[in-house]
């Protein structure tokens, strides 16, 4: 059929980020045992305690087998091919942006992440990080001046050891699972983030991280902790250049609210996805969890995921506190040999504790997309409710879309809603569209905008714009 | 007086088509030719093939002609995508206006609006004009303005979709409308305002082509030519006096019209 080809050439859009950066690094040889965890916290200047767990997270990685549940399929991989810390070389202290390599103020800046204080986006604060490290942190002192801490997880070692001895792996415990394990022994750096009590953080926060050499794992860290009755919204973007090889990404994200507080956790997450023969891309692994700790807290995670070779990754919350709030809302798109295997879990421990799950899926090429949930009412989740919606959309005849929705009960006074839908974008949407004027491309990236909406409009704003532009430029081809 | 000659390019011209859909031949010569203020009638059996020339003429990709031309203003649209022919001003009212969730129907207007705009070299209309546009011509088919904010043809009762199809021939002013059953499924009422709606965009530089089962609507709209089709071929073609034979004697009436042919 004409249009099936044409289905095809549009969602086929060459990747935008695909550059390399030419910096020398310092890169540790490949390889993984206790040395080179050793070597990594030394070269962080770590103390004693933080060196402990990596090893007793080493320890148990190496007791433990690597996941097989989901539905994806990948060639093993190799842990002693792998790099573990790869750096860019700079001075040994950098203490402003002028100090920081002009080419990797380059690289961010074609990413449309401009650092340098003429040039910085007015009303996000970004920490850049550059494979292994982070290279800077902008609007530091304007937050400093409300208690905010915003600042590399390696620096925060060092200036708020307390924090990190208290809060480092109290939601993800380093032998949670496989990758956290990994990630928890030789994790290399990553954004931290202290609101204090009753400070509503008065822009949004945004990590960049971006993946620069073929061989090197990136394996960041972050924690997010908001005292009582404060808020913050954190975003999150990621790129990486096209190697034909598979790099891994492991990362562990944590969040702590405690009363009254707000975390708003939004991503969009664009790594390397392959070629349309699924040759290279990133494996992208990531625990990311949240703990409503205290009463009436709320987490909310926000994700769109349109790149990596394989995506698995469940963004949690674990309701503790009492009236406390969970939200999950999602856009996954696959393309061409793309595997997502996403969801949420949302364990509800605390009475009255609410979560809302919305998960919007797009499946095309012959990719596999899959939603994957778990929603637990604990035996004393007295008076709680969960909804649950997942819908999917085909484009094309050879994608798939799966969805796996787990419900475990313990409370018969708890309410779980579940609803479920596939789509597909039909030959004659598509020439009702077009016989009103409207081009293919635009007629495929209105319908599936439209079939997002939900999803976007918890966004925050300007990040709603890039995640309806990168769908448009992921499904936007060469047509007529 | 001088443009007389320029009058005499038909908008459309069809010549001996054919076409087949999945090795099916649908069309088997079809001839018709659409003069600028002229209404053509078409009319004809279930399946004789009205809606698949409707929609070859516009586009839609599961046709392949196999043989004869379709021109639009003396020019060869059969290689042009179904948005450019859209632009160019050929317009297709839909017998089944398809559901498409989640596309708000202003958005959809507005973008459809300002291709045909861009196409006749005229400014794009940003939200606001665009909306005291569409609140005029919602009246023509008296339809309220919530519609607007609606998904595209959602949850649309069937006379709804068929005014939603007459408010986009009022927005996009077509040179050619060819309008697929627009009479079916409506009520009285709802029939004289989608008649009167069509009647008040169309002037005598445009050409119509009702598809229609029905002489209630050529009551209302009353044709120059009418035309029956059979088993892929115009059959006979008359005036509007034929439709009312036809309303008298059934369509057997002409099945000895191919039988000379």
């Amino acid at each position: 059929m004409v249009s099936e080809n044409l289905v095809k050439d549009v969602v086929t859009e060459p990747y935008k980020y695909g550059f390399i950066t030419d910096i020398e690094t310092e890169k540790i040889s490949k390889g993984l045992n206790e040395d080179t965890i050793r070597l990594i916290s030394a070269k962080k200047e770590e103390p004693q305690y933080l060196l402990d767990f990596r090893l007793n997270a080493f320890r148990k990685w190496q007791k433990m087998k690597e996941p097989n549940w989901a539905d994806l399929g990948y060639k093993e991989i190799d842990y002693q091919d792998i790099i573990y810390y790869s750096a860019p070389k700079q001075k040994e202290k950098i203490s402003s942006l002028d100090e920081v390599d002009p080419k990797l103020l380059e690289t961010f800046d074609k990413l449309g992440i401009p650092l340098t204080e003429q040039k910085k986006l007015t009303n996000v604060a970004v920490d850049a990080v550059f494979d292994s490290v982070s290279i800077a942190t902008t609007f530091r002192k304007e937050l400093a001046e409300q208690g905010v801490i915003f600042c590399s997880i390696s620096e925060a070692v060092k200036d708020y050891s307390d924090l990190i001895e208290k809060y480092l792996g109290s939601v993800v415990p380093a032998n949670d699972n496989y990758f956290a394990a990994l990630n928890s022994a030789v994790f290399s750096d990553g954004s931290f983030v202290y609101i204090p009590k009753g400070v509503q953080c008065p822009m949004d926060l945004s990590s960049y991280f971006r993946i620069n050499s073929g061989d090197s794992g990136q394996f960041e860290r972050t924690l997010i902790i908001a005292e009582e009755s404060s808020s913050v919204s954190y975003l999150e973007g990621c790129t990486a250049p096209m190697f034909d090889t598979n790099t891994l990404h492991a990362a562990v994200v944590e969040l702590v609210a405690l009363d009254n507080a707000t975390i708003k956790y939004s991503t969009v997450q664009n790594w390397y996805a392959g070629n349309e023969e699924g040759v290279g891309g990133i494996f992208n692994f990531v625990t990311k969890r949240g703990k409503c700790l205290g009463k009436r807290s709320k987490i909310s995670w926000s994700q769109v995921e349109t790149g990596s070779a394989i995506t698995w990754k469940y963004p949690s919350c674990l309701l503790l506190g009492e009236e406390s709030v969970g939200e999950f809302y999602s856009v996954a798109l696959t393309n061409n040999l793309q595997q997502a295997d996403t969801g949420t879990k949302m364990i509800h421990i605390g009475p009255k504790t609410k979560s809302t799950i919305v998960s919007k899926g797009i499946s095309a090429g012959k990719s596999v997309n899959s939603y994957r949930g778990l929603v637990k009412m604990s035996s004393k989740a007295i008076g709680s409710r969960n909804y649950s919606q997942c819908d999917s959309m085909l484009i094309g005849d050879q994608a798939a879309a799966n969805t796996f929705p787990y419900i475990q009960s313990q409370q018969p006074n708890s309410e779980i809603e579940h609803e479920a839908s596939t789509c597909r974008i039909s030959e004659d949407q598509l020439f009702y569209l077009q016989s009103r004027g409207i081009e293919f491309e635009e007629a495929i990236s209105m319908m599936v905008s439209g079939f997002c909406r939900d999803v976007f409009n918890q966004l925050p704003m300007e990040f709603a714009a890039e995640a309806d532009k990168l769908l448009a430029l992921k499904l936007e081809g060469s047509v007529g | 007086m001088q443009s007389k000659t320029k009058d005499l390019v038909p908008i459309l011209e069809v010549n001996n088509l054919f076409a087949s859909t999945e090795n099916l031949p649908i069309l088997k010569g079809v001839t018709i030719s659409v003069n600028p203020g002229e209404i053509h009638a078409i009319m004809g059996r279930n399946g004789c093939g009205k809606s698949t020339l409707s929609k070859i003429i516009a586009g839609h990709p599961s046709y392949t002609i196999t043989k004869g031309e379709i021109k639009f203003t003396g020019r060869d649209i059969r290689s042009l995508e179904p948005e450019v022919r859209a632009q160019s001003g050929i317009f297709l009212g839909f017998q089944y206006p398809i559901e498409i969730p989640g596309v708000s129907n202003l958005e959809f207007l507005r973008v459809a609006t300002n291709a045909r705009r861009k196409f006749l070299k005229k400014e794009e209309l940003d939200t606001f004009d665009f909306e005291d546009l569409v609140k005029e011509k919602l009246d023509l088919v008296k339809m309220d303005s919530a519609f607007l904010s609606r998904s595209i043809n959602q949850g649309f009762s069937g006379g709804e979709k068929k005014r939603n199809e007459i408010l986009q021939m009022a927005l996009l002013e077509p040179k050619i409308a060819i309008l697929d059953e627009t009479d079916s499924g409506l009520d009285i009422d709802a029939l004289r305002i989608v008649a009167s709606g069509i009647k008040k965009i169309s002037n005598e530089e445009t050409g119509i082509i009702l598809i229609t089962h029905y002489q209630r609507l050529l009551d209302e709209i009353k044709p120059d030519y009418v035309h029956v089709m059979s088993e892929g071929q115009i059959i006979k073609t008359g005036e509007s006096d034929l439709a009312l034979e036809l309303e008298k004697h059934g369509y057997e009436w002409t099945d000895n019209c191919s039988k000379q042919l």
